[in-house]
């Protein structure tokens, strides 16, 4: 499969951008990542966004890896490929030249400062990434039972997570969600 | 080298100084926390840096993690490349992100191609479904705990801060660079302003 270099250039433009505007980590981007591969481009429909999420939750490494899953499913390996270093290389080389600053004009009051500003900022999207990742996962009651407990159970127990996606799998499987 | 001359070289450093890793080691060492880590590899990461390692202090870890936590992009690849920049500058950085990466992106390509392939059967579809709730229930956990200090501070301006960016992007569903054009200013002005006010 030879995807058309337009495909990749807006995947590059896309993740590449989102980088750099993910506040507190990849996982506060979900919905934007939502609103563009669902609503604007029309790459994925709201299931497939949700098992793109459950398998990104399934594999190991870091769990931004669902950019990963989305540019495959847009353009193959090539697609894949783009996608992942789009979404992770801007932020990384930013970083870099960050920390070697930092490390040569210490106590500076401004780190700090940044760092307050951007902590309710960056809780707010994770909590609008919860919103949207529960609606488009959740489309029973009982579905929302399920994570309701899955919740619970991790705020309560420090029980695996894996164990409790594998639950949730098996649930599935029998047909109960 | 062969291993019989190693005990020529004096071992003072060896012993005192950690052990500056080398880019080999530190591809195999990110590779290995990588894929240890399944729902999130900070805590392996601690491990291996810290514990195993011993390339920093618990607090050279989370002064190194906290910087990376507010830097935009995916935490844990941050990670990565500030410490491996830390070591072995730009070389260190690189090898330090493709062992994070490069494992990891492989298998979930490869599960990426099993999914175009047979994500339309049935069972596989119901599983994946009971998997992600499962998931975000996982999910809401965590920004459950990340929001607790938050209230606890009962700071009036930062919470209408998180409950504005919240209706913005969760409920009208705006784009995010807008959004963040206008909340990451007004943030780090007001915050300036209660520090000033306070001192």
């Amino acid at each position: 499969m030879n995807p058309p270099t337009g495909t990749l250039l807006t995947l590059a433009w896309t993740f590449g951008l989102m980088s750099l505007l993910a506040i507190g980590g990849a996982n506060s981007t979900i919905p934007e990542m939502h609103r563009v591969a669902v609503d604007v481009q029309r790459w994925l429909s709201d299931s497939q966004f949700a098992d793109m999420f459950a398998i990104s939750q399934l594999s190991p490494g870091p769990n931004v890896l669902i950019v990963t899953l989305i540019g495959y499913h847009v353009a193959g390996i090539a697609g894949a490929l783009v996608a992942t270093f789009a979404m992770c290389g801007p932020s990384a080389v930013f970083a870099y030249f960050v920390s070697n600053m930092l490390t040569r004009s210490r106590h500076s009051a401004w780190p700090a400062i940044l760092q307050a500003a951007l902590v309710p900022i960056s809780i707010g999207l994770m909590c609008a990434s919860g919103l949207i990742l529960t609606l488009t996962s959740d489309r029973t009651w009982i579905a929302a039972v399920l994570t309701i407990g899955a919740a619970a159970l991790a705020l309560v127990t420090r029980l695996n997570p894996l164990w409790m996606l594998l639950m949730g799998g098996i649930l599935g499987f029998a047909g109960v969600v | 080298m062969p291993p019989d001359t190693a005990p020529a070289i004096p071992q003072t450093s060896h012993v005192t100084a950690p052990q500056r890793p080398g880019l080999f080691e530190l591809f195999v060492a990110f590779a290995k926390m990588s894929l240890a880590g399944f729902g999130g590899v900070l805590v392996w990461a601690r491990r291996a840096i810290v514990d195993q390692h011993c390339w920093m202090t618990p607090e050279e870890f989370n002064e190194a993690f906290a910087l990376c936590h507010f830097l935009p992009g995916p935490n844990i690849v941050n990670l990565a490349v500030v410490f491996g920049g830390r070591f072995r500058g730009i070389p260190g950085s690189i090898a330090a992100f493709l062992g994070l990466i490069g494992p990891p992106v492989m298998i979930v390509t490869t599960l990426a191609a099993i999914y175009a392939r047979y994500g339309e059967i049935p069972a596989l579809q119901r599983t994946l479904a009971g998997v992600s709730c499962a998931a975000v229930g996982l999910f809401l956990a965590v920004t459950a705990r990340m929001m607790v200090p938050l209230l606890k501070k009962r700071d009036p301006v930062a919470l209408a801060l998180l409950a504005a960016v919240f209706v913005a992007i969760g409920l009208l569903r705006l784009p995010l660079v807008p959004v963040l054009l206008t909340a990451i200013p007004l943030s780090i002005v007001l915050t300036f302003a209660m520090r000033w006010r306070a001192t």
